[in-house]
Parts: structure tokens; sequence; C-alpha cells
């Protein structure tokens, strides 16, 4: 099949690689409630997008993959709608900042690289904490099991940082809610809007719906089951990504043709994700995501240092 | 066991393969009329384009959804 000029972005592109491309994003998505715009950002870059329409692009096509993703597990019981909407109010107001961070830079004329290198960063910080977070989660409970003490089963949920949740926990900054659908007795609303603003402002920034930094936070600092926080970060991924995109359409950063594209791919992909989360346990999930966030960095440094698109 | 995996495999290689005959369809039909456009409303009316934007996605999104969850019924009810 010949490319197909996508005439908003200036850029010519065969669809199949962008449905492929949103196949493999859809399934990340299902499975590890994230947007994937480690890799889509990255990706879409090396298609020939400049960092700004390959931040814009990416919100988008999140949108929609969050909306077929998240479906699936609100039918699986794995979204707590209150924590969700509560984060997407934190989101927005991250993501607004981190796109006139974006716009900052585009006057500056330096956008392609200050994001190319903080991304390289983040990505490969978020991989190495956990990595070392699961391995000693599956450590110790592998501990726990020559001790004969009971497996954790379904979608209970342990972590080696229980005890820094729990301090996070007794924090008492008023006004203090519970959430029972993720079985939090008592947490500070600002806990949670702290961890959402953060997520917002990587997510404007660097694009995508920041799951690579939300869905950890919200297990390790929320203290939500790993299930739990897939699927309630996909549903506030909807609202805040909706935001998102009409903000970047605005500034000129979307090209819409592109997310549509790379929708088509990612709608099954997003099905046969979110059916695969039930087969497998909460560590082995945050395990399986480490290697993730290290492909964008190979695709970034690819198009850094040899300034080649694929 | 073995022919639970084999069934659902047979399943979702049929489903890739009507999905993929509706996607080719749209590529063709929907896409390549629409661009033109789309690019000129970007040009002349940023705000619609921005509203369009999340419209478009968020419309498209929910038709495919449902489209693939009818495929993976009609096949899986096929199946069993």
């Amino acid at each position: 099949m010949i490319a197909m000029v996508f005439p908003i972005a200036g850029v010519e592109i065969n669809p199949i690689y962008l449905a492929l491309l949103g196949f493999f994003i859809g399934l990340l998505g299902g499975f590890f409630g994230v947007g994937g715009s480690f890799i889509a950002g990255p990706a879409l870059r090396a298609f020939g997008l400049n960092w700004n329409f390959a931040v814009g692009t990416d919100l988008a096509h999140i949108v929609g993959t969050s909306v077929v993703a998240a479906k699936r597990h609100r039918a699986l019981g794995n979204v707590d709608l209150r924590l969700g909407l509560i984060m997407a109010g934190g989101t927005i107001v991250g993501a607004e900042i981190g796109a006139q961070l974006i716009q900052m830079l585009k006057r500056m004329g330096n956008v392609n690289l200050v994001v190319s290198v903080v991304s390289i960063v983040v990505y490969s910080s978020v991989s190495v904490f956990m990595i070392w977070e699961a391995s000693l989660t599956l450590r110790g409970q592998r501990k726990s099991k020559r001790a004969g003490q009971a497996k954790k089963t379904g979608k209970e949920d342990e972590t080696a940082f229980r005890h820094i949740t729990d301090k996070i926990h007794r924090l008492k900054l008023w006004p203090m809610i519970s959430l029972p659908v993720s079985g939090i007795k008592s947490i500070s609303l600002w806990t949670i809007l702290t961890v959402s603003f953060i997520g917002g402002i990587f997510s404007g920034f660097l694009g995508g719906g920041a799951g690579y930094i939300r869905m950890p936070m919200m297990v390790y600092v929320l203290g939500v089951p790993t299930h739990l926080a897939v699927g309630t970060d996909l549903f506030e991924i909807i609202i805040s990504a909706s935001y998102g995109t009409f903000s970047h359409a605005l500034k000129g950063n979307v090209d819409i043709l592109i997310a549509l594209v790379m929708q088509t791919g990612a709608a099954i992909g997003a099905q046969i994700g979110a059916i695969s989360t039930q087969y497998f346990a909460g560590p082995k999930i945050r395990l399986a995501f480490v290697p993730l966030p290290l492909i964008g960095v190979g695709l970034v440094l690819y198009t850094l240092l040899t300034g080649h698109k694929l | 066991m073995k022919d639970e995996a084999r069934r659902a495999l047979f399943s979702f290689a049929i489903e890739m393969i009507v999905y993929g005959f509706f996607i080719a369809g749209y590529f063709l039909l929907v896409l390549h009329l629409l661009g033109p456009s789309l690019a000129r409303i970007e040009q002349e009316h940023i705000r619609w384009y921005a509203l369009l934007c999340v419209a478009l996605i968020l419309g498209q999104s929910i038709v495919l959804e449902s489209l693939t969850t009818f495929i993976l019924r009609l096949l899986r009810g096929r199946s069993e």
C-alpha cells in the first residue's frame, strides 16, 4: 500500500504502519493502563513528525485507546470512578502547564532537543525504579511462600513500599476522603491531587496520558491495587487527554487524521490487552512493564544521535 | 485446553480478517475524503478544528469498540 499524505502535519506515512503501531499501543494500554506515549511519541517522531505534533497527536490517539480499554476494565470491575474523577481535575491543571512549557520551547526553537533529553531521563528512571521494586516484591513473595504464609490471590496486591504508602495514608491534611472501591480507608485529597498534578505536567510536556508515571504513583503513593490502578488510570485519561487534545489542537499541534488511523489498530489491541490482565498478578504486571519505556528511550536515542527518521 | 486455545486463535484470526476489510474500506473512503476538509478547517477555524478533534476521536473509538465487541461476540457465540 502506498504512503498516505497527512496535510496537517505535512508528512507522508504508510497507514498500515500507523495502524500496526496503534495495535501495539492499544495492547499495552489495555494491559498496563498506560496510553503508550513512551513508544507512540518517539515512534511518531521517527515517522517524521516534529515533537510538538508527536505530542499533540499522540494525546488524541490516547483518548480513543482509553475509551476502548476503560470500557473493558469497567466490565471487569477494575475502575474506581470516584478516584478517577478527582484525579482528572489535578491532571488537567498539570497538563495545561506542561503544554505551556512546550509552547515556550517551540518559541525558543529547541523543542526537539529538550523533549528528547527529558524523555530519555524520565523513561529510564521509571524502568529502573519499577524493576527494582517489582523484584523486591517478588523476592518477598517467594520468602513468604517458603515460610508457609498464604499467597495473595486475584486482585489483592502487595508492594515493597507498603510501609511508605501507610505513612502517606496517615498524613492528616484536611479534607480526608475514603475510597472503598480501592480499599483505602482514609487519604488526604491533596495527596491525590498532587499525584495527578505531577502526572498532568508530564502528560502535557511529553505527551500521552503519562500513565508511565501515574500508574506507578497510584500503586506506590496512593496504595491502589495494581488492577484497579490500571483501570482507573484509563478512565481518568479519557477526561484529561480529551482536554489535552483540545488544548494542543488550539495550539496547532494535532494531526487528527494520524490519530484516527492509529485508533483503527488500537481498538482491537486494547480489547485483547484488557482481557489479558485477568491472567496475571500485580507484581508480574509491573515487572512486565519495565522494558517498555526502554523501547521509547531506544527510539529517541536513534532519532537524536543519527538524525534519521524511520 | 489445546482445543480451546486453537478455537480462540481461530476466532481471533477470523476477527482480524473481517476487521481488516472494514478498516481498508474506511481508509479508502472516509480518511481520503476527510483529509483536505480537515486541513482547511484547521487553517481557517482552529477552535472548530479543536472541537472536531475531540468529537471525531471519541466518536470513532465508541463505534470501533462496539464493532470489535460485536465481532468478538459473534465469533465466540459460534465457536462455543
